[in-house]
């Protein structure tokens, strides 16, 4: 049963390992610092956008507009943030706000979390689009100077997705209260019945959400230094797939915030990749789904592996 | 009270108020055109809204994300064999039905074989419907045959023709839910898999042919909305992805699984051009439309709960 | 008594709880004091949940008083529940689990402390329980959940636990850790603690009862130490006349060819009446589940079925919540009057009569939603569902559980009768008076058959002898 337990972070390592190595073998020249650089430098606001969604993944719900939500942080960012920071500031953080009360009126009044997250994402890219309406603003410059930061030995990208793994690992798995929002995905009922307040762990799993969210549009604009309004959509998808790979499932609280930045990792590093491959611009969509299908595939066979040992 | 009590009456009540407020603005002028363009382009809204309503029946968790790509993908495909020519448009239709029923199997496969969870599946399965239509496509934009386009554009007793084709179609899903033996196999599944299949129920066929009823229908739009627009564009069902998922919820159907609602599918269709069209005529720019369409699903959506916890 | 009734750690006053119409308890007065162990019995609907609801503080009364001995809440007061349904969060660990109902522990390193509480309760409880506090709950099985449901019932968990209510905290235990259950329980009172035993077993009832309470109809009808009852006494004071007959109900028929034969040697003949016996979660629902699926398909469905299954366990595999009886009964014949794939409404309505009066369905209207029922009416709609279909084979998963013992005569009449007719019965069940009615048992030993016994060997002895025989070589 161990093995079992322990078999949810292997997988998700090994295919990383293997696409490393494979993508080591196609362009040695990958192997360096600027290389990795170079790999997984979209990587941080991808993982960070992961975590998010995994956030709310944890406690049985979807959030279908992370996407747009990325892309509003990153419009603020670039505009407000750069003029006037404080206003800036104040609008992400009502913005998380916003998200922590989001979570409350789903389960307050048994909303489909998938439907409000839907039309939410009408919302956030209206006022992307509002705040942005054509591609442009600039990155505040200390963003900038973080996110472009050259440590010694290990670039950027892989130091911050260690620190984020490690912090998010230590608030999800380790922490009391990361245990009790897993809690609430694994059984709502008997959380509810030992006195916690359901509405309140599920506005905070959601203003994790948010949380996290800003974060990543934050250290997406840090990376690209300008913003629009539709810079992030992908990342709806992307998250989920990325939570998924990580070795995450959709509904009974079972999620591994390392998982899912290693998914992060890999789905950034497919895409490197594949350009790498000299596939046709054609494919290179599809071959991201056939990785997934791939890695996913791998999965079921080890789990079936793991079940009969 | 007892029409109240209808979870599909909100979608029209909906909208009713937006087409009532949009002819307000040019007091009553231009109803009949506003009503016929809602038809028109609320009917590809429902026909893959029906698809998508048959899949989230089925329970929680199964819902297709691969429904843009494979209407573009159907659409390419069609218009690819039909080439313009006269006298092709049953070939592509079946084409478009064949390409549907694969992407179906496909996705199928993915779910039962792979055991994936339907989100992942069908969005892994449409990033690969994606770069098949971008490869088979190559830029190109063919005309559908004049026949064709003439059909989807034209109209028959006062109604557009493809608004008779979503309308058929409603009434098949509808008798299939309501007074089939399948259709009640698929409603006992969405209200619990495991109870259904101890009943005697064979699941696993019901889902699959769900999941390739879902894709069919995605085929069917797909060939529609590119022979009424002219040809097939690579993004032609990008707003359907979240259209589908929206006009099943604002119809009243459960989003748990294990109770549809084809009434109310069509009543949303109509409601989310109309609302559309509503923001346009009173000056709304593209952010502040979006906006308000949101928070009207948002507040659709509460209303119809409120109503629900109050009975 | 006046005394004892001040330190009480809880006391009700003339405690009423209204749910619309319905009058689930109907002015209760009781107390608990430190040392009591009270044997709480009733039927179905007698108002048991209520009143446990009641005390634990998870429903207010619509009317009278719950007095609390320490702090106004029953949290506050250390009134702890566990409950008949597991209500585990089976993706965190034994520990894991433990802090969510323990707040207080807070801060780095809550976990040492969380884990050694746990294993101090369990090692009380369940001497040699064999429980990791690392394990994910998920990984464990059913006996070793309600263990730790138990276990984490009596942890201290900063307040130190004064009563302890135990709603059938043995149904899923085999007979040797329930007798460490009643052993701790007994110790528990002794030392000053409380505890509320609602249980269907009233052999544990006067094992660990000091006194035993008997509700009906939402009133309390008798309150006396355990001493003073009988079982029959207990039984007669429920409502129901107890049965004897249950060796008289098994008729002499005459038994057809071979219908069922698994690897496993579960084997039965048409028109047979076949018991899975042995201790619960050896095996037996899981035999009776694979019998099932290989004898069905998830890919087509025939006119006539080969065998249709009553569940047990309504939520999970039986009732279709969103449906009316009618459409819960009438789902395993839709294909009987189908034509061209439509439903005949009008047989499917007659079937639903048919049953509604046959089995006595108590609703109105067979169009009202199932979930209108009280359990026991939810179950005979799972009975009627089965019986109205043609198959020649019904499976049964411990089919009587929530049931009263009105309609259990009803249902092993309707059993016979239908077995009399050619019908075969697979029946899987943890009560002996219902085995015995069986013509043929398997006895089932850690999901293997330990013993097939037939006629008159078919005694709750032999069957215990079955079940225990090979648990001493191993």
């Amino acid at each position: 049963m161990t093995a079992l337990a322990r078999y949810r972070i292997i997988l998700p390592v090994v295919s990383l390992a293997v696409l490393l190595a494979a993508t080591f073998y196609m362009q040695p020249r990958a192997m360096s610092y600027f290389g990795l650089n170079l790999l997984f430098n979209l990587a941080v606001p991808i993982a960070l956008a992961t975590i998010a969604q995994m956030m709310v993944i944890m406690v049985n719900d979807i959030d279908l507009s992370l996407g747009t939500f990325v892309s509003l942080v990153a419009c603020i960012t670039a505009t407000f943030l750069h003029d006037t920071p404080l206003l800036g500031a104040a609008m992400l953080l009502a913005l998380i706000l916003s998200y922590a009360a989001l979570g409350a009126l789903i389960h307050t009044l048994e909303l489909p979390a998938i439907v409000v997250t839907l039309g939410m994402s009408f919302v956030w890219g209206g006022l992307a689009l509002f705040i942005l309406p054509s591609p442009g603003g600039t990155s505040p410059v200390w963003l900038r100077t973080l996110m472009t930061v050259k440590p010694p030995f290990v670039p950027m990208a892989v130091v911050a997705s260690v620190i984020i793994a490690a912090v998010t690992h230590l608030l999800v798995i380790r922490s009391g209260i990361g245990t009790v929002l897993r809690g609430v995905g694994g059984n709502a009922r008997s959380v509810a019945r030992a006195g916690w307040p359901l509405v309140r762990l599920k506005a905070l799993a959601y203003g994790l959400c948010g949380l996290f969210g800003v974060l990543a549009g934050m250290a997406l604009v840090g990376l690209t230094t300008s913003a629009d309004a539709n810079i992030a959509l992908r990342y709806t998808l992307l998250s989920i797939a990325g939570v998924i790979l990580g070795g995450g499932e959709f509904i009974g609280g079972k999620v591994s915030p390392t998982g899912a930045v290693i998914g992060a990792l890999t789905l950034t590093l497919a895409a490197s990749f594949l350009s790498f491959m000299r596939l046709s611009p054609d494919w290179q969509i599809g071959a991201q789904g056939a990785i997934l299908i791939l890695v996913l595939t791998a999965r079921l066979i080890f789990s079936r592996k793991g079940s009969v040992a | 009270m007892t029409l109240l009590a209808k979870p599909w009456i909100w979608s029209w009540l909906a909208a009713a108020i937006a087409f009532g407020l949009t002819l307000a603005l040019t007091s009553g002028r231009g109803a009949g055109e506003l009503a016929y363009a809602a038809l028109s382009f609320g009917a590809f809204a429902a026909i893959v809204g029906m698809g998508q309503m048959l899949v989230i029946t089925l329970g929680p968790g199964n819902v297709d994300l691969s429904i843009p790509a494979t209407m573009t993908l159907t659409a390419t495909l069609a218009l690819k064999v039909m080439s313009s020519d006269p006298g092709t448009a049953l070939l592509g239709l079946a084409v478009a039905l064949a390409v549907g029923l694969g992407a179906g199997m496909a996705n199928f496969a993915l779910i039962f074989l792979l055991r994936l969870p339907p989100i992942i599946a069908t969005l892994a399965a449409s990033l690969v419907y994606q770069s098949l239509a971008i490869w088979s496509n190559r830029g190109l934009r063919i005309k559908p045959p004049e026949g064709l386009a003439d059909f989807s554009t034209g109209r028959f007793l006062a109604l557009p023709n493809v608004a008779w084709v979503a309308l058929a179609l409603a009434v098949v899903v509808w008798v299939v839910l309501e007074r089939t033996v399948w259709g009640r196999w698929l409603l006992a599944a969405g209200q619990n898999m495991r109870a259904a299949r101890l009943a005697g129920v064979p699941v696993e066929m019901v889902r699959a042919a769900t999941y390739l009823a879902v894709s069919v229908f995605a085929g069917l739009a797909g060939y529609l909305l590119a022979s009424f627009s002219g040809g097939a564009a690579l993004n032609m069902g990008a707003e359907y992805l979240l259209m589908s998922i929206a006009v099943v919820v604002i119809g009243g159907t459960s989003i748990a699984g294990g109770a549809s609602n084809v009434p109310g599918i069509w009543g949303a269709a109509l409601f989310m051009f109309l609302v559309v069209s509503m923001l346009n005529s009173y000056g709304a720019g593209a952010g502040v439309r979006s906006v308000l369409t949101g928070t009207i699903i948002i507040a659709i959506v509460i209303a119809a709960s409120t109503r629900r916890v109050r009975a | 008594m006046s005394e004892q009734a001040s330190a009480a750690i809880v006391t009700l006053t003339q405690a009423a709880k209204h749910f619309g119409p319905v009058r689930a308890l109907d002015g209760v007065s009781l107390s608990v004091a430190p040392g009591d162990c009270i044997g709480l019995v009733g039927h179905n609907g007698a108002g048991k949940s209520t009143l446990v609801n009641l005390v634990n503080g998870s429903l207010a009364p619509s009317s009278g008083e719950i007095r609390f001995a320490t702090g106004s809440t029953a949290h506050a007061a250390g009134v702890r529940s566990v409950f008949q349904e597991l209500s585990l969060c089976p993706n965190l660990t034994v520990a894991e689990n433990l802090r969510i109902s323990h707040r207080a522990l807070k801060g780095p390193g809550w976990r040492r402390p969380a884990r050694a509480e746990i294993r101090q309760s369990l090692d009380a409880i369940f001497p040699g329980h064999g429980i990791d506090p690392d394990a994910e709950v998920d990984t464990l099985s059913i006996a070793q959940r309600q263990m730790v449901e138990i276990a984490i019932g009596f942890a201290p968990r900063g307040t130190a636990a004064r009563l302890v209510i135990l709603d059938e905290p043995t149904s899923s235990l085999d007979a040797g850790i329930a007798d460490q259950l009643l052993e701790h329980v007994r110790q528990f009172c002794a030392a000053g603690g409380a505890v509320v035993f609602i249980s269907h077993m009233l052999g544990e009832i006067f094992d660990v009862a000091t006194r035993i309470v008997v509700l009906k109809d939402g009133k309390i009808v008798a309150e006396r130490p355990a001493g003073g009852f009988t079982r029959q006494g207990l039984v007669d004071a429920m409502g129901h006349v107890a049965t004897e007959a249950a060796e008289a109900a098994r008729t002499a028929r005459e038994l057809g060819a071979e219908v069922v034969r698994t690897e496993q040697g579960l084997s039965a003949r048409a028109g047979e009446v076949v018991g899975l016996s042995g201790l619960a979660g050896h095996g037996q629902a899981a035999a009776l589940a694979r019998l099932y699926l290989s004898h069905s398909s998830s890919w087509r469905a025939g006119k006539t079925p080969r065998a249709v299954f009553v569940a047990g366990d309504r939520p999970r595999d039986g009732i279709l919540p969103l449906w009316s009886i009618l459409r819960n009964i009438s789902v395993s014949v839709l294909r009987q009057g189908a034509r061209w794939g439509l439903v005949d409404r009008a047989a499917e309505a007659e079937t639903a009569a048919t049953w509604k009066k046959r089995i006595g369905i108590r609703t109105e209207n067979v169009e009202n939603p199932v979930l209108s029922l009280s359990g026991g009416n939810q179950q005979k709609v799972l009975f009627a569902r089965a019986l109205a279909s043609p198959a020649r084979i019904v499976i049964m998963d411990d089919p009587m559980r929530g049931v009263d013992v009105g309609t259990k005569q009803d249902v092993y009449a309707m059993i016979q009768a239908e077995a009399a007719r050619g019908r075969t019965f697979l029946w899987y069940s943890t009560e002996t008076e219902e085995i015995i009615q069986c013509d043929r048992v398997f006895v089932f030993r850690d999901g293997a058959i330990s013993a097939e016994l037939t006629g008159a060997d078919i005694t709750e002895e032999k069957i215990l002898q079955a079940s225990f025989e090979m648990q001493e070589v191993s």
